[in-house]
């Protein structure tokens, strides 16, 4: 029987996401994959697996799975998350370490209450075809991932091996944080000379709210409204991950992984792709304020990224077999409960 | 108008010919395409062309807007450059009933008989000028300018995919059932975008599209070959 994960409880939208479809904007494809690839990428690597390995992202509520293999070496990455093995040897493990579960164990994903999305790797990886060179799943246009949909109640996540290899199971180090409420950083433009200083200011000087109609397409911003100079009916242009454009009514949207390749609306600043992964562990009601950075400066900011996220990888470290778990806090979140996970 | 160099963030230069939709326009956006993408600078890593500009996504671990933009600049100037591969179209659709909810809308509001707007929009080869909105969705002109009108006062949360539809001076067909705010006034069974295919979009930007009126029962029958695969959409290379 093929191995994998069978899905219980499926969660609010878990879905099958590596790093994305590139090269097919041009035909209206939109990139996808994961909202935080940073995320992604440490949990691929806590697994032992390449980078850019499909993996489940999951966003606000967990899903829960049984192994239907003869064991699986996962891990979950995300503030503030943890997850439960409920089996012959029953834990709870923190996120940011690998943890190998055997077959009929059930694992209950618990994201927590500090970011919007986590990721489940699993050493091997999900063995979904490509499409377009891609796992990621496009609900839109039912593309890759799982049937091209997020996960349902008894499906069967495949994965591509069948058991855990023999190997110590490793952590990322404990990091200092970056506040959760931190600027998130732009570059003005492209089209910032649609909007008046006014809405400018407002735009680096307020703070907005992160709007309860949000998803992987977009981030709807609460709060003051952008008012445009030159009108707001543009003729269609690209669109980045992290434009923030702003449409007649005034209230800004950020454009997150599976966006719209082209649209016709002004966009005055894009979020700089160093930033692009704290936007997206952004929640619902969430504060979120601006600051405004030089181009070259956000270029250099991404490779100082990509070198830090390079530090970290390399200091993964063996894990003990529960780890450091802060299980007063998990359970003072509700985040795992001892009833559903039996571990009265 | 003088080319304009904007940044889109750190991953994205954008090349802008101006902001209107234009012929002469799209041909310097495709034109551009072609030859970055005949020889492709270091660390680019997809281009999309609109109507207006030409988006150069690239990889800052690999390369900078400046050094993109220093590679750009001097391929603006080498004129007019023959495009690889155009193709031109015939799309069946079927302009009646129940697949053209808008047609008697339309005519109303363009004074035309219903006969007269499906002969104005069969009667035009339209220009693929991009691809946006949905995988494979098409944006084509110009109409005739008796069709123009400008988007639905209140857009449909659901419209059918295949649907052949017009808005201000351009015409689309949904490859996929979406919200949508245009005046429907026919469908097409052909299937617009595949992933499976080796060209997973039908259409490419520069392509040519003529409309062919076929009745309900032509178009069953389409379908039907459509959803067997045995169903080629004609089409003809075009003379550069």
């Amino acid at each position: 029987m093929t191995p994998g994960l069978k899905v219980l409880v499926a969660g609010l939208h878990t879905t099958v996401q590596d790093l994305g479809r590139n090269g097919y904007q041009d035909i209206g494809v939109p990139v996808s994959g994961a909202l935080d690839g940073f995320g992604l990428r440490l949990a691929n690597a806590l697994v032992g697996n390449p980078q850019a390995t499909a993996a489940l992202e999951i966003l606000v509520s967990g899903p829960v799975l049984e192994i239907a293999a003869d064991s699986a070496r996962l891990a979950l990455v995300g503030t503030g998350a943890g997850l439960g093995i409920r089996g012959e040897n029953p834990r709870v493990v923190a996120a940011g370490q690998s943890v190998t579960a055997q077959r009929g164990d059930i694992v209950q994903i618990a994201p927590g209450r500090q970011s919007a999305c986590c990721y489940l790797a699993v050493e091997g990886g999900i063995a979904v075809p490509r499409v377009l060179g891609s796992a990621s799943t496009y609900v839109r246009a039912a593309l890759g991932g799982l049937n091209g949909r997020a996960l349902q109640r008894d499906d069967v996540v495949p994965l591509a091996m069948a058991f855990a290899s023999e190997r110590t199971e490793l952590r990322a180090p404990a990091t200092s944080a970056t506040p959760a409420d931190h600027p998130i950083r732009v570059v003005l433009g492209p089209q910032q000379k649609y909007f008046g200083k006014e809405a400018l200011t407002i735009l680096l000087d307020a703070e907005f709210r992160v709007s309860k109609d949000t998803d992987r397409m977009g981030m709807r911003l609460d709060g003051p409204l952008l008012r445009h100079r030159r009108g707001w009916d543009i003729v269609s242009d690209a669109i980045a991950t992290g434009s923030i454009q702003v449409p007649g009514s005034g209230q800004p949207i950020v454009l997150l992984a599976d966006h719209q390749t082209t649209g016709g609306y002004p966009k005055i600043a894009t979020v700089i792709s160093a930033d692009v992964p704290a936007l997206g562990r952004r929640r619902p009601g969430d504060p979120l304020r601006f600051v405004s950075v030089e181009q070259e400066a956000a270029e250099e900011t991404c490779r100082e990224a990509e070198r830090e996220f390079a530090k970290l990888i390399a200091a993964l470290e063996p894990a003990s077999q529960y780890g450091s778990l802060d299980l007063g806090s998990l359970y003072g979140e509700n985040l795992i409960s001892g009833v559903t996970m039996g571990l009265e | 108008m003088k080319v304009r160099f904007l940044s889109a963030g750190d991953r994205a230069l954008v090349v802008e010919f101006g902001d209107r939709v234009d012929r002469g326009l799209s041909e310097r956006v495709l034109g551009l395409d072609a030859i970055i993408r005949s020889n492709p600078p270091a660390g680019i890593v997809e281009t999309v062309p609109t109507f207006r500009s030409l988006t150069v996504y690239y990889d800052p671990l690999l390369t900078s807007r400046g050094e993109l933009q220093r590679a750009i600049a001097p391929l603006l100037d080498l004129g007019d450059n023959p495009r690889p591969g155009a193709t031109l179209w015939h799309v069946p659709v079927c302009y009646e009933g129940e697949f053209a909810p808008d047609l008697a809308e339309v005519a109303r509001l363009t004074g035309l008989a219903p006969d007269d707007v499906v002969a104005l929009h069969s009667g035009t080869r339209f220009h693929v000028y991009m691809l946006g909105f949905l995988p494979g969705f098409p944006y084509m002109g110009d109409l005739p300018p008796q069709l123009a009108l400008p988007r639905r006062a209140d857009p449909r949360l659901r419209v059918p995919a295949g649907s052949i539809s017009i808005a201000t001076s351009l015409t689309a067909i949904y490859p996929y059932e979406s919200p949508g705010g245009w005046h429907l006034i026919g469908a097409t069974p052909i299937r617009m975008f595949d992933p499976q295919r080796s060209k997973p979009a039908l259409f490419a930007p520069g392509d040519a599209v003529k409309f062919q009126r076929v009745d309900a029962a032509a178009f069953a029958s389409i379908r039907r070959a459509v959803e067997t695969r045995r169903y080629e959409v004609e089409c003809a290379p075009i003379a550069q």
